[in-house]
C-alpha cells in the first residue's frame, strides 16, 4: 500500500511538472500542506475534542528546525553541499523532515501538559499563547534569520513528497482512528469522566494526541521550509485560525472532512483573489454565517461514503419507536 | 485468553474468596461539608449488595471515592487487598473495577458497538505503532475485541442497534447499553448508580432479572444504589443505610426494614 | 527610586485602560462562559467613534472644551454599547447552544470581520486623535511627572468602576446579572428575563471598552485599525490573572498588568513589553487558573 502512493505520488508530480502551469501547481502543493495539518489538528480538535489554537507554531518549530538542520548540518554530516542532485539528498531531506516533526512533537508535549488540568476555553487560550510564544522566540533566534527570514535554503519539495506524505497522513490517522485507541480518542471527546472510568488514561490520551499532530505539523512545516521562502509571518494567529476553519468546515472528526476543507479553504482566496481588499471581510463574515448555519461543518462527525450520500432521510429507532 | 498486563489484584482476590472491597474508616470533606463521614464497608466475593439513603446521604460520593474520582480525605480503600486511593480513575478501572452513572454517560455519536469497544481495555495491548501501521498484532486484538462487543450486545438484546448512534437509543436501552458498555472491561466489582432511575414496573422487573443474572454468569460482586426499594428489597442479599455521610445500619433486607433508624431517616425526610 | 515611581505612575495610568477593557471581558464570560474576542476591536471602534465624533463637533483643537470633551466620552459610550448589542444579537446568540469551540471561533469571526471593516472604513494608515484636553504636566511627591492626561484616565476610570460596583451591588439589574452568571437556568427560572440581561451586559462592557478607547486616544494620539489586537490581549489576560468573571479581579488584574509591563520596559527591554503579557498568562493558567479572586467551579460527576 505504501508503495503505491509513494509510485502514485511520484506519478502525480511528473505529469504536474509536464502539464500543469506553475501557478496551479504551487496551489497543489499549498493544498497538500494544508491537508496535513488540517488532518492532524482534526485529531486533536475533532477526534480528542480539544480546543487547540495555536497549530502553526507546531509547523514553525518544524519548518525551522529542518530548515537549520539542511542549511547547517547536512553539509558537514553528509558531505554534500546544498544543492546537489535528486537522489543523494533525498536522504538528508527526510531526516530534517523527521527531525523537524520529532522537535515539533516535543513542542506538542509541552503544550499537551496542561490539557490535564485545563478546561475547554483556558486550554484554547494557554494553546494561543505558546504558539505566540514560539514564534516571537524563533523571530529572536539570529541563526535562522530572525526578522530577515531564513534565506539559503535548498527548494526540495515538490508535488511529490507533498502528495505522498499527505497521503501517508491520511492514511496512518485513519488507522489509528478506526483502532481502540482512537475509539479511546473519541471516548475522551464525548465524555471524559466516562472514558476514565472505563479504563482510559485520558491525560495520556490527550497528550499524545497533541503529540502525534504536532508532528506531522512539523513535518509540513519542514516540507513548507524547503519549498519557499521562510518567514516567521507565515505561522502567525491568523495561519492557525486557517486551519482551524478547514477542519470545522469539512466536519470535525472527519477526516475526508479535513482534505476536502484543506482544498476548499486553500483554493478560496485564489478564487477571491479578484475581490482582493474586500476578501479578508468576505471571509470572516462566512466563518460568522458557518458558524451560524452549519457548524458541524460539510460532513459532520462522519466520514464521505457514496452510501452516506444515498440514505439521507433514514428515520433512526427513537423516531420510529 | 489475552495477554494484558494490567494489575489484576480484585481477580486474585476473588480467586482466594476474601473481601473485594475494603473501605476503612473513609472520610471524604468538601471544604467544610463532611460528604462521607468514616465509613466502614466490606463487601465479601460475589455479594449483591444495596447502598441506600435519603437524598444527599454521600452514596454517590462512595461511588466516587472506590472508582478514583475523589481521593479520600482520611481512611484507606483496598480492592482485593490493594490500597487504591489516590489512583487515578483509569488505573482502578483496569484492577477490575466498572461502573454506571446517574444519569447515563453514554459517548453519544459513537455506535453502541464502538461504545463497548472502548470499554475492551483488557484486550488492548497494541501501541499506537501497532495500530497506526496496522501490525498482525493489532489486527488480532482488534478482532477479539469485536468479537466480545459483539456477544455482550447480543446477550443484553441490543444486537439490532450495533450501528447505531448510542443517543439514538430508547432511554431503557440506553441503560443496559451502559451495564452491557461496563462488562466489556472483565471486571470483578460493578457499581450501579440507580439503575432503576426512570424506568417502569415492569422494566425494573426484568432489570433485577438481569442483574442477578449477570453477577451469576459473570461472577461479580455488584453494589448498587437505588431508591427504588423493590429492587433493593427484591435482590440485594445485603444493604447498607447511609444518612448524611454516616452509615446507620447495614444488614440483610429483613432487618434493615425493620430497624427504626432507617425508618426515622427516611420519615425524617417527609416535609 | 524616583524611576521606579515614574514607572509606577504610568503603569497605574495604562493598567486603568486595561482594567476598563477587561472589566468586559470579565462581564461576558462571567455571564456567557464567552471568551469575547472581538471586545479588543469594540475598544478600537470606541476611539475611532470619538475620533469622528470629535470632528463632527469641532470639539479638541487649539481652545478644547471639557464640555464637548465629555460628550465625545459618552456617544463613543453609546455607539459602542449599541454594536456590543448587535453583535451579541446577530452573532453571538445563533451560536449559544452550539458548543464552546463554535462560540470561539464566531468571536474570532466577528473580530476579524471588525477589523478588516475598520482598515476598510478608516483605512489602513494611523490617524491622530485630537486633543480634547489641552496637554500640562504636573509634579507629583517625589519628582514624578504625570500629565493631567493621564490623572484624567485614571480618575475616570476611578469613576466608571465604581458607578459599575453600585450598580452590580445595589440595582435589581445588576443582582440579576449576578444571578445569571451564578446559573443561568435557575435564574430564569426565577422569572430573570435572562436575554434582556445578557443584552445589558454586553451594553455595559461594550460602553466601558469605548471609553477605554477614547481614554487612550487622549495619552497615546496614534489610532489605527488594528490598535485593539494588543491591548485586548493583554486585558483579557488581566480578566485571567485577576479571576475571570470577578469583577474587583479584572480591576487588580488590570493595574498588575500595566504596572508590570511598564517595570519590564524600564527594567529589563522594551522587546519583551508584549512577550511579559503571554507569560504570566501560561504561569497564571498553570499554577492557579482561577486567578487571584475567581473561584473553580467543579464538574459534577
Amino acid at each position: 500500500m505504501t508503495l503505491g502512493i509513494l509510485a502514485g505520488a511520484w506519478a502525480l508530480n511528473a505529469a504536474g511538472t509536464a502539464f500543469l502551469n506553475p501557478y496551479i501547481y504551487r496551489i497543489l502543493v499549498l493544498c497538500g500542506l494544508n491537508v496535513i495539518l488540517a488532518l492532524s489538528l482534526n485529531l486533536v480538535n475533532g477526534v480528542t475534542g480539544q480546543f487547540s489554537i495555536g497549530h502553526a507554531g507546531f509547523m514553525a518549530v518544524g519548518a525551522y528546525v529542518s530548515a537549520a538542520f539542511t542549511v547547517y548540518a547536512t553539509p558537514r554530516l553528509f558531505g554534500v553541499v546544498p544543492g546537489a542532485g535528486p537522489l543523494a539528498s533525498a536522504l538528508p531531506f527526510v531526516i530534517a523532515l523527521i527531525l523537524g516533526g520529532v522537535v515539533a512533537g516535543a513542542a506538542g508535549f509541552l503544550v499537551g501538559l496542561p490539557s490535564m488540568r485545563l478546561r475547554g476555553d483556558y486550554l484554547a487560550i494557554v494553546t494561543l499563547g505558546f504558539g505566540e510564544i514560539i514564534r516571537v522566540a524563533i523571530l529572536n533566534i539570529d541563526a535562522v534569520g530572525g526578522a530577515r527570514g531564513f534565506a539559503g535554503i535548498p527548494q526540495r519539495t515538490d508535488l511529490a513528497w507533498v502528495a505522498a506524505v499527505a497521503a501517508l497522513t491520511f492514511v496512518f490517522l485513519r488507522n489509528l482512528i478506526r483502532s481502540y485507541h482512537g475509539r479511546a480518542l473519541l471516548a475522551i471527546r464525548e465524555d471524559e469522566i466516562a472514558a476514565e472510568a472505563l479504563g482510559v488514561p485520558t491525560t495520556r490520551y490527550k497528550v499524545s494526541a497533541f503529540v502525534i499532530a504536532a508532528f506531522c505539523a512539523g513535518v509540513s512545516g519542514g516540507l513548507f521550509s524547503h519549498y519557499t521562502y521562510l518567514h516567521t509571518n507565515s505561522f502567525t494567529f491568523m495561519k492557525s485560525i486557517e486551519v482551524i476553519v478547514m477542519v470545522v468546515l469539512g466536519g470535525m472528526g472527519s477526516l475526508t472532512g479535513s482534505v476536502i476543507g484543506a482544498f476548499i479553504l486553500t483554493a478560496l482566496p485564489e478564487v477571491l483573489r479578484f475581490a482582493s481588499a474586500e476578501r479578508l471581510i468576505i471571509y470572516s463574515f462566512l466563518l460568522i454565517v458557518l458558524m451560524i448555519a452549519r457548524p458541524q461543518g460539510i460532513l459532520g462527525h462522519g466520514e464521505f461514503s457514496w452510501r452516506g450520500l444515498l440514505s439521507r432521510g433514514r428515520k433512526s429507532p427513537k423516531e420510529a419507536a | 485468553m489475552n495477554a494484558s498486563a494490567a494489575p489484576a489484584p480484585a481477580r486474585a482476590a476473588a480467586a482466594a474468596g476474601g473481601s473485594i472491597l475494603r473501605l476503612t474508616n473513609v472520610t471524604r470533606s468538601f471544604g467544610g461539608l463532611k460528604a462521607v463521614c468514616d465509613l466502614d464497608l466490606d463487601l465479601p466475593r460475589r455479594v449483591l449488595a444495596g447502598l441506600i439513603g435519603p437524598n444527599g446521604a454521600g452514596k454517590t460520593t462512595v461511588f466516587n471515592l472506590v472508582t478514583g474520582v475523589y481521593a479520600p480525605t482520611h481512611g484507606t480503600i483496598h480492592l482485593g487487598g490493594e490500597p487504591i486511593e489516590g489512583r487515578l480513575s483509569s488505573t482502578i478501572a483496569r484492577m477490575g473495577v466498572a461502573r454506571t452513572f446517574q444519569n447515563p454517560r453514554l459517548f453519544s455519536e459513537l455506535t453502541c458497538l464502538d461504545n463497548v469497544r472502548v470499554a475492551c481495555h483488557r484486550n488492548a495491548g497494541a501501541t499506537f505503532a501497532d495500530s497506526v501501521f496496522r501490525t498482525p498484532r493489532s489486527d488480532r486484538e482488534e478482532g477479539v475485541m469485536l468479537e466480545r462487543s459483539e456477544a455482550l450486545l447480543a446477550s443484553f438484546g441490543l444486537s439490532r442497534y450495533r450501528d447505531e448512534r448510542a443517543r439514538h437509543l430508547p432511554y431503557g436501552d440506553q441503560r443496559r447499553l451502559e451495564i452491557a458498555r461496563a462488562l466489556a472491561g472483565d471486571p470483578k466489582l460493578l457499581l450501579l448508580d440507580e439503575p432503576a432511575a426512570g424506568i417502569n414496573p415492569q422494566e425494573s422487573e426484568s432489570l433485577m432479572h438481569l442483574i442477578h443474572d449477570i453477577r451469576d454468569r459473570y461472577d461479580l460482586t455488584v453494589l448498587l444504589i437505588e431508591h427504588d426499594m423493590k429492587v433493593v428489597m427484591g435482590i440485594c442479599e445485603r444493604i447498607t443505610v447511609l444518612d448524611h455521610g454516616v452509615k446507620i445500619a447495614e444488614g440483610t433486607p429483613v432487618e434493615i426494614r425493620r430497624d427504626p433508624k432507617v425508618i426515622e431517616a427516611y420519615l425524617g425526610e417527609e416535609p | 527610586m524616583q524611576e521606579l515611581f515614574q514607572q509606577l505612575a504610568n503603569g497605574i495610568a495604562w493598567g486603568s485602560i486595561y482594567a476598563l477593557i477587561a472589566l468586559g471581558y470579565t462581564m461576558v464570560y462571567g455571564i456567557l462562559r464567552l471568551i469575547n474576542f472581538a471586545h479588543g476591536d469594540i475598544y478600537m471602534v470606541g476611539a475611532f467613534a470619538a475620533y469622528y465624533l470629535a470632528r463632527l463637533l469641532h470639539a479638541g483643537g487649539p481652545e478644547p472644551s471639557p464640555l464637548l470633551a465629555v460628550a465625545v466620552l459618552l456617544g463613543s459610550m453609546v455607539i459602542c454599547a449599541g454594536l456590543g448589542m448587535a453583535i451579541e444579537f446577530f452573532a453571538y446568540r445563533p451560536v449559544r447552544k452550539s458548543g464552546r469551540l463554535t462560540a470561539l471561533i464566531t468571536a474570532i469571526g466577528v473580530s476579524l470581520l471588525l477589523e478588516n471593516l475598520g482598515i476598510r472604513l478608516f483605512g489602513a494608515d494611523p490617524k491622530f486623535f485630537p486633543q480634547l484636553i489641552a496637554p500640562r504636566t504636573i509634579t507629583l511627591a517625589g519628582g514624578v511627572l504625570v500629565t493631567n492626561h493621564q490623572i484624567t484616565v485614571v480618575v475616570i476610570s476611578i469613576v466608571l468602576m465604581v458607578a459599575l460596583t453600585l450598580f452590580v451591588q445595589r440595582t435589581r439589574t445588576g443582582k440579576a446579572m449576578r444571578a445569571v452568571s451564578f446559573n443561568r437556568d435557575a435564574a430564569s427560572l426565577m422569572g430573570i428575563p435572562v436575554n434582556r440581561i445578557i443584552t445589558i451586559t454586553f451594553a455595559i462592557g461594550s460602553a466601558l471598552a469605548a471609553a477605554a478607547g477614547v481614554l487612550v486616544g487622549l495619552t497615546n494620539p496614534k489610532i489605527e485599525p488594528l490598535m485593539g489586537i494588543m491591548p485586548g490581549v493583554k486585558a483579557f489576560v488581566a480578566a485571567v490573572l485577576g479571576g475571570i468573571g470577578s469583577i474587583p479581579g479584572a480591576v487588580i488584574g488590570g493595574l498588575l498588568m500595566g504596572v508590570s509591563e511598564y517595570l519590564v520596559v524600564g527594567y529589563i527591554s522594551s522587546t519583551y513589553r508584549d512577550a511579559i503579557a503571554f507569560i504570566i498568562l501560561i504561569l497564571v493558567l498553570l499554577l492557579k487558573p482561577a486567578g487571584l479572586l475567581g473561584h473553580n467551579v467543579a464538574e459534577k460527576v
